[in-house]
């Protein structure tokens, strides 16, 4: 079976600085995979690459069997249009850090926006759909209020909802706990522990190493733009072998 | 949002309500007494000075030629802002393009019309048929398709339509590209990954929320436009202040017409207000702190005799 995500020799720079220098890995369909590592190492940046929000300047990247960014044609790679890269970013969902909610549009606004605009579906539908996965993260009583009325727990879970919407096969979660107070985290790894029982297949960054535990098939620890160690999160974080492994986790446990 | 509601209140646990004595505002008594003494001097004179001729303002308020010139000041405000605004949001968007040669075809829009005066904008449109007698669209050099006699489609409106649409565009796509840096990243983004196209994003997550630093300073605009239409009057295109030019060169009752012409002008101006009241509202949706105040409560704001505080 193919993986659904599969990263080889993934490089990517910023000017001159190598942000990304040789990712592999692979997470196959219903798997969740939990990436760790200090600030800076490259996991946001290894996320915006699958999302095709950045360029992979080498090796490959590849999503459902799919190449991300590229074309391959007559042994060369082309690069796609924008119709196209908007056509494979449907199938991805993406839960932000900062939630980035549309302000001007309510919890229901915000869930039916992208269904409507980019799948072409009748309001009516749309309202539906956008009901029933509110009702999922537990805010079918939020559902007309606007975003700057719901408390981080609550607008996170809405944004998760949002990403459902447009029923993809992949969720991203880039740190999705890192802005709440730590009482509102577990609302939203509730949500997050649910869609991972209902087998979507995820890639999770996260300083939430109960949750990587618990929830986690495999565990990514990633510095200076490359992986440092990987294996099933209970070996990882209870026996690291790597020195900086250790030193990490001994910081954040 | 965070008091209790007092009927459900424990009568004997809970405090009871704080009856302080209100800060007292003296200033603001004694601003205001000076202020209706000053008032009241200026009615006086305005009344009491017969040679303002209050009765020929009233007569000439609504007379036929004065309201066939109001009418046509703001066709040419509502006309030339439509076209300001519309093609300042485009020039915005086309600085902002990732395509090097619509930026600068953009960069030297904005650059030529801010940089010559309007009124030279103007008086181009309209002597442009003088040097050019008919307008083609079509292969440069080759066959035209679309052929046209320039004074007719260049008449005296369409000169001053252009002329001051075409400069406002430079100065309104300023205020919109403001609006639009405004905008958090991370919005583009969300819309990016729930894979919406470029124009889309732009129009239902970006300018909506640009709208928000777009209105106030186009409000702006539309007043000073609203004054700039009387440069309408040089090609002979009478407006409000041509009309009344027209009226006092024949009656020689120059102080009361202009008079007349201001009291139009404060009306079209205070007119403009309140639709920049409703816009501000209708594009503060979702950020109700910033909603602006009502004009009931921009007056309790003012704190005569209450605690500034009740700002609902
Ligand atoms: N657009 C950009 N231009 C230049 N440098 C960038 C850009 N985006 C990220 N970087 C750099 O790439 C490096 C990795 O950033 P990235 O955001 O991927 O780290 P991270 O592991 O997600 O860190 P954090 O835990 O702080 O979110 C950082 O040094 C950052 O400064
Ligand atoms: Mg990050």
């Amino acid at each position: 079976m193919t993986p659904m995500v599969e990263a080889q020799g993934v490089h990517k720079r910023f000017g001159r600085t190598e942000v990304l220098r040789g990712i592999d890995l692979s997470v196959a369909a219903g798997e969740v995979l939990c990436i760790v590592g200090p600030s800076g190492s490259g996991k946001s940046t290894f996320l915006r690459c699958v999302n095709h929000l950045e360029k992979v300047d080498a090796g490959r990247l590849l999503v459902d069997g799919v190449l991300v960014g590229y074309r391959e044609e007559g042994g060369r790679l082309h690069e796609l249009r924008e119709r196209e890269v908007c056509a494979t970013r449907r199938d991805i969902g993406m839960v932000f850090q900062r939630f980035n909610l549309f302000p001007h549009m309510t919890a229901l606004g915000n869930v039916m926006e992208a269904p409507m605009q980019v799948l072409g579906r009748p309001r009516a539908e749309a309202r539906a759909q956008a009901v029933a996965l509110l009702e999922r993260v537990g805010l079918s009583a939020k559902a007309d209020n606007y975003p700057s009325q719901l408390s981080g727990g609550q607008q996170q879970r809405v944004a998760i909802a949002r990403a459902l919407a447009m029923g993809p096969k992949l969720m991203l979660f880039d740190e999705p706990t890192s802005a709440l107070d730590p009482e509102l985290v577990g609302e939203v790894l509730d949500v997050m522990r649910q869609l991972a029982a209902d087998g979507m297949t995820m890639i999770v960054v996260t300083h939430e190493m109960g949750f990587a535990r618990e929830v986690g098939d495999q565990l990514v620890f990633m510095d200076e733009g490359t992986i440092v160690e990987s294996g099933p999160p209970r070996e990882v974080l209870a026996a690291p072998r790597h020195k900086r492994t250790q030193a990490f986790l001994s910081k954040v446990l | 949002m965070t008091s209790v509601d007092p009927g459900v209140r424990d009568a004997h646990n809970a405090p009871e309500d704080i009856k302080a004595v209100p800060v007292r505002h003296p200033g603001r008594w004694v601003a205001a007494a000076v202020l209706a003494v000053l008032v009241a001097q200026l009615v006086h004179f305005l009344v009491a000075t017969s040679k303002l001729r209050w009765d020929v303002v009233r007569s000439y308020l609504f007379n036929h030629q004065i309201l066939v010139g109001l009418e046509r000041t703001v066709l040419l405000t509502v006309g030339c802002m439509a076209i300001g605004v519309a093609l300042g949001v485009t020039l915005a968007v086309m600085r902002m393009s990732p395509n090097p040669v619509v930026k600068s075809v953009a960069w030297l829009y904005i650059w030529f019309f801010r940089g010559t005066p309007v009124l030279v904008q103007l008086l181009f449109w309209f002597f442009l048929p003088t040097v050019i007698h008919s307008l083609s669209f079509g292969v440069p050099f080759g066959p035209s398709i679309v052929h046209a006699d320039a004074k007719t489609v260049i008449t005296q409106l369409w000169s001053v339509l252009l002329g001051l649409g075409l400069n406002e565009a430079a100065y309104m796509s300023e205020i919109a590209r403001a609006g639009i840096l405004s905008v958090d990243e991370g919005q583009t983004e969300a819309a990016q990954a729930l894979g919406m196209r470029r124009v889309q994003t732009l129009r239902r997550i970006v300018l909506p929320q640009a709208m928000r630093v777009i209105i106030p300073p186009t409000g702006n605009e539309t007043i000073s436009m609203l004054k700039t239409t009387s440069l309408a009057s040089t090609i002979g295109y009478l407006e409000l202040l041509g009309s009344a030019q027209l009226i006092y060169a024949r009656n020689y009752l120059i102080i009361p017409l202009l008079l007349t012409v201001s009291i139009w002008y404060l009306v079209l101006t205070s007119v403009s207000y309140v639709g920049q009241y409703y816009l501000e509202r209708r594009f503060g949706r979702g950020t109700a702190r910033d909603l602006p105040p009502t004009p009931l409560q921009r007056l309790r704001v003012l704190g005569f005799g209450r605690p500034a505080g009740g700002l609902g």
